[in-house]
């Protein structure tokens, strides 16, 4: 029986020092085969007294078991090493950047006329257009503003060539670029009944050009025509549109009186500075105070003109440059680089 | 308009602090635009009396003055021209602080002590002018202090007025304002008559009495036109903003300063016959006298004498009948026009000629039309006073049916609290009224009280009940005024789903990796011109530069000249889009405005990067951009490419894009003869669709799913090179029949094994039914069905 312990640790021995699997396999078959040297001890049983095979035969048995189970485990490992160095060759370098197709993004004016529309339109209003190219009769006279009316001189208009032209008293002469969104107030009031709740976003043109003026530039026009309707209205519905765009509900917001031949009373409105919080700096010329709006109850007169009866209903509307909030909201100093499109510029947004 | 507060408060004195006026001015629609100290700091400058002058020995230009300051004599060393024996002048003592920190130290000039220093109004920073020391008037004590003597601690107030406020440009106008707004007295000299001393008059006649419904006028003789001006006069005209120029012009500008009503004075032996005021008519030609010539059109007024235009009325008198303070023929006798000029005859007139006067801003606004016997009064008053001469008696012409009218105007308690949303006590209302100078009648209690209100004649904005409530709502105050949501149904908004909105197509091309732009609607005529050769084009009439006077007729040029401008600036690509409206002429002059949506496609497909070979954009980008805008309208079959005719476009390399027969837009490269003439080398690929003809959408319908296996077939078959590959997919999707559920080419090939002037093309067709799994059979008669068609019509050969 020494012999079989010999062959046992030998068996064990040799696993051990395996180090692939064809190896393990060899030894599997010269040791636990048909014709291995453990098989063949078992075949020599015969040849022992009855008495001894029993003992010799659970001796064989518990060598093979424990040679089987040797190659099994290194057999294991093998395998687990054979994974570990199959991943560690599939190895990325994961600090390289990702792939990138051609990224672009929204304009920034664009980004601020969405969110306010969309800001008006949870509150119900309707989103109206008007032409870019108005007359002089609603750009100016349906809003109460003659021919020679200084209010005209806040207003510097670009015309379309051939000014002269044009029948006396054909509406549609002579033609301009809006210098406000408000005619679109008056288009809707001539051709919609009460209640009116719009708000009306789009391009106008003023001959002007500086750091902080563009000749064409972004408006938002708000009008809300109905029975009831009065300045308390529109204060509330004002500071509260302020207060949700600036994301502040203790923004300060006051209301200035002020001119405009279409409303009466008449504001402008003021935000507490958004960069100071109303302390001063250079944003608000130290005053506190950035002017953001104007606004007012809209004039008997417009009402009227537009076949409004102007006892019955009553209505505000307000006005402001979208172009200014961006300028507020992103830091930007010149309005001119809004226009200019530099990639290098837009892609700060995007 | 520039007043000083201490002018203001001799007419109305609230006890608040400048600080407090800036503030009510503002909130009460008198926009203050800017505050500044009369005079900027200084200190221990005093009233000094020069009681001696001796020349300097070793300089000619210095004199050695001997200085009274109050407290002592000093000696000072003078470098003044206009220095003399018993003048005063402002004396800033050793330890002094001028302006911007000059300290006044105790110094030698050539040798010579000098304690101080006399100063000029430059140094102290009251002037411009560099013109020797500053002469204070006698009657100024020696040694009091400068800022007191001078009233210097004053401020001034840039008002930034409304136009409908014409009333408050005057220092009458704004005190009437504090006076409302602090509820204090407000203090109106009263300008008694001057009686008449001698009888001389000039004749007048007004031929155009609608818009000179009154015309005042005085001569004067004798007067000294080169005695000087009060300082105190100077001093309010400076803190107004005014130059002195001489003692009637000044006098005359004071006036308007003051009551608000433009004056003129004429040289009396400059004008000749009579005065007539008439409108323009042809040929008339006059020098202004800022000496400018001008030829006024018929509706301007003019003032004239028998010799022809003397003064555009309102807005500027002529050259030739001026006053002439210095020189030869020094003016001696004067004729001083004080006039109400109707505003509707002003309005818009000074623009033309490039003016904008004092006089032409309070016409053009209405100058209150009661005010003019007063304001010649007050003027030949101060005339007499500091020029000296005779008074004649005050005559001229007078149209009353022709003057403005005050019609009362009803004022109801209900519709003040309707309209402003806040009931506003019935006292407030009349007090608020009654201080703003109108006639207040009451009439009824509460909410049913009415009053009758007939607004004063200054105030020309005041027609209608609107406008008195605003008044009301002003001086209570809008903080004052309460603050809600209106009430509103809770109706939702209506939405067309047959439309694919502006966003959706923005958001597809974001996606795509397309960059928003915003370019100006006016554009280079040029640029216009080689884009869209056939176009009516609009230029503008008064465009701001050369390279902004065309409204755009597409959006291709914006494009382009951002890729421009970026590529100056080493991009070295883009993909741009935008969205806008583009302009063309239509029938009769009508304008015709469509949305569109272009973008622009050039330079590298994706940003240089490891991993990702470099590809360079070209067609069938900027096609797959039109693609996915198109599919947004669940209606892609609708659409075709045909080949393009724009002349801005590569003939071989672009496409007309087609929904039936209505064309949508074009996609294709930039003609390369365009290109190069726009600087923008390099294949620059461009899309223009019209949103009008993009935007109708089909509402997508569930097709069913098939629970049966698809089977695909690939055909590889060659074609000449000039068969259209849409037209052989085409003729292959009708070919295969029913069953066929998509045909697709997935591989187009040239070059090596195929024939010269032959492609290789490699479809795919996928057949699926919904009823029964396929059987061989019937895939491959199809396929042959389609192979055969392909061979009949494009000599298709199978490879």
């Amino acid at each position: 029986m020494n012999e079989l312990a010999a062959l046992r640790e030998e068996a064990l021995g040799k696993v051990a020092e395996a180090l692939d699997l064809p190896t393990l396999e060899q030894l599997r078959v010269a040791y636990l085969g048909k014709k291995g040297a453990l098989t063949g001890v078992l075949k020599t049983l015969g040849k022992l007294p009855p008495e001894e095979r029993p003992a010799a035969g659970a001796a064989v048995n518990a060598a093979k078991e424990a040679v089987q189970a040797a190659l099994e485990a290194r057999q294991h490992a093998l395998q687990g090493a054979a994974l570990e160095a199959k991943l560690a060759a599939e190895a990325v370098d994961i600090t390289l950047p990702g792939r990138q197709g051609s990224r672009g993004g929204r304009h920034p004016h664009a980004v601020t006329m969405e969110r306010i529309v969309e800001i008006f339109r949870q509150a119900g209003y309707a989103v109206a257009a008007g032409p870019e190219v108005e007359s002089d009769y609603y750009n100016f006279e349906a809003l109460n503003i003659p021919a020679h009316h200084p209010a005209r001189a806040m207003h510097d208009t670009f015309y379309l060539e051939g000014r002269e032209e044009g029948a006396a008293g054909d509406p549609r002469w002579p033609r301009l670029l809006r210098t406000h969104t408000s005619p679109v107030q008056a288009r809707i009031m001539e051709a919609t009944a009460p209640p009116i709740r719009i708000i009306c976003p789009g391009k106008v043109y003023r001959v002007d050009s500086d750091v902080t003026h563009t000749p064409m530039f972004h408006q938002v026009e708000g009008l809300v025509v109905g029975e009831g309707i009065s300045m308390a209205h529109l204060k509330g519905t004002v500071i509260e549109f302020l207060r949700v765009f600036f994301n502040a509900d203790d923004l300060a917001v006051r209301f200035r009186p002020s001119y405009f031949p279409f409303t009466e009373p008449s504001a402008e409105v003021d935000v507490e500075c958004v960069h100071c919080r109303g302390a001063g700096c250079r944003v608000c010329s130290h005053t506190g105070w950035l002017e953001v709006m104007g606004c007012g109850v809209v004039h008997p007169n417009v009402l009227e003109m537009s076949g409004i009866d102007s006892e019955r209903f009553s209505g505000f509307a307000f006005g402001f440059g979208p172009d200014r909030l961006s300028m507020l909201y992103y830091g930007v100093d010149d309005l001119r680089l809004f226009y200019e499109n530099d990639l290098r510029f837009l892609a700060q947004f995007a | 308009m520039k007043v000083s507060e201490g002018w203001l408060r001799c007419w109305a004195n609230p006890a608040v602090d400048s600080e407090a006026l800036e503030k009510q001015f503002s909130m009460a629609g008198l926009e203050v635009d800017g505050v500044e100290a009369a005079a900027p700091a200084f200190s221990g400058v005093v009233v000094g009396e020069v009681t001696a002058v001796a020349p300097h020995p070793d300089a000619d230009k210095l004199k050695v003055c001997t200085v009274a300051d109050g407290e002592g004599t000093q000696q000072v060393v003078c470098g003044a021209p206009n220095v003399t024996a018993g003048m005063k002048a402002p004396y800033a003592r050793v330890g002094a602080v001028l302006p911007e920190g000059f300290k006044i130290k105790k110094a030698k000039l050539r040798g010579v002590e000098s304690f101080g220093m006399l100063c000029g109004p430059d140094e102290l920073g009251l002037s411009e002018e560099r013109y020797g020391l500053m002469v204070l008037p006698e009657s100024l004590e020696t040694g009091a202090d400068l800022r007191d003597a001078l009233a210097l601690n004053d401020t001034i107030f840039d008002i930034d007025l409304t136009p409908n406020r014409g009333d408050c440009l005057s220092v009458r106008g704004l005190a009437r304002e504090l006076a409302v707004l602090n509820r204090v007295d407000f203090r109106a000299e009263p300008c008694p008559a001057v009686a008449p001393t001698v009888d001389d008059t000039f004749p007048v006649t007004v031929t155009a009495p609608e818009a000179c419904p009154r015309y005042l006028g005085r001569v004067i003789k004798g007067v000294d036109v080169t005695r000087p001006t009060p300082d105190w006069m100077v001093e309010r005209l400076r803190r107004s903003g005014l130059r002195s120029i001489d003692p009637v012009v000044d006098i005359t500008n004071y006036v308007m300063l003051e009551l608000g009503q433009p004056m003129h004075a004429f040289d009396l032996h400059r004008l000749s016959g009579g005065i007539t005021v008439r409108l323009a008519q042809d040929g008339d030609r006059l020098t202004l006298l800022d000496g400018s010539e001008v030829s006024p059109a018929a509706d301007t007024l003019l003032i004239c004498d028998d010799a022809g235009p003397v003064a555009l009325a309102g807005i500027m008198g002529g050259e030739r009948s001026g006053i002439h303070a210095e020189g030869e023929a020094l003016t001696q006798d004067i004729f001083l026009e004080c006039a109400y000029f109707s505003p509707l005859a002003i309005a818009g007139r000074a623009r033309r000629f490039g003016l904008f006067t004092d006089a032409s801003q309070r016409y053009e606004r209405g100058v209150d039309f009661a005010l003019q016997q007063a304001a010649t009064e007050r003027a030949t008053a101060l005339l007499l006073e500091i020029c000296g001469g005779a008074a004649g008696p005050l005559s001229g012409f007078e149209a009353p049916e022709a003057l403005p009218k005050r019609e009362p105007i009803t004022l109801r308690a209900a519709r003040i609290d309707a309209l402003l949303g806040t009931a506003i006590p019935g006292e407030t209302v009349e007090d608020v009224l009654t201080r703003l100078a109108c006639e207040v009648l009451g009439e009824g209690e509460g909410t049913e009280r009415t009053w009758t209100v007939t607004p004063p004649s200054f105030r020309f904005d005041l027609e209608r009940e609107a406008d008195l409530i605003e008044e009301v709502a002003r001086i209570f105050g809008y903080d004052n005024l309460e603050v809600a949501l209106p009430p509103a149904a809770l109706t939702l908004p209506r939405e067309d789903d047959g439309v694919v909105p502006a966003k959706a197509f923005t958001q597809a091309l974001l996606g795509l990796g397309g960059q928003e732009i915003i370019t100006y609607s006016f554009i280079e005529g040029t640029w216009a011109e080689a884009f869209c050769p056939q176009a009516s084009l609009l230029p503008l009439a008064n465009p701001l530069s050369p390279e902004l006077a065309v409204l755009r007729p597409s959006l291709l040029p914006g494009l382009v000249k951002t890729w421009q401008h970026n590529r100056n600036r080493q991009a070295p690509g883009a993909q741009l889009f935008e969205l806008g409206t583009c302009f063309e002429a239509g029938a009769n002059g009508s304008v015709q405005e469509t949305q569109r949506l272009a973008g622009l496609l050039t330079g590298p497909r994706a940003p240089e990067q490891w991993g990702v070979a470099s590809a360079t954009l070209d067609f069938f980008d900027a096609k797959g951009w039109v693609e996915a805008l198109l599919a947004l309208s669940f209606d892609s079959a609708a659409f075709t490419f045909e080949p393009a005719t724009d002349p801005a476009l590569h003939p071989s390399r672009s496409a007309v894009v087609k929904r039936g027969e209505v064309i949508v837009g074009v996609v294709g490269a930039l003609h390369p003869e365009l290109a190069q003439r726009l600087d923008v080398p390099g294949q620059v690929y461009v899309l223009e669709l019209s949103l009008t003809a993009l935007a109708p959408r089909r509402v997508p319908q569930h097709g069913g799913l098939s629970r049966f296996p698809a089977v695909r077939r690939d055909l590889a078959l060659d074609v000449p090179k000039a068969v259209a590959a849409g037209a052989v997919v085409a003729k292959a999707d009708a070919a295969a029949g029913p069953l066929a559920t998509a045909v697709r080419l997935f591989d187009v090939y040239e070059g090596k094994g195929v024939e010269p002037g032959r492609k290789s093309l490699a479809l795919a067709i996928t057949f699926q039914a919904s009823d029964r799994t396929l059987g061989d059979e019937e895939v491959d008669s199809a396929v042959t069905a389609v192979r055969e068609a392909l061979a009949a019509a494009f000599d298709a050969r199978q490879r």
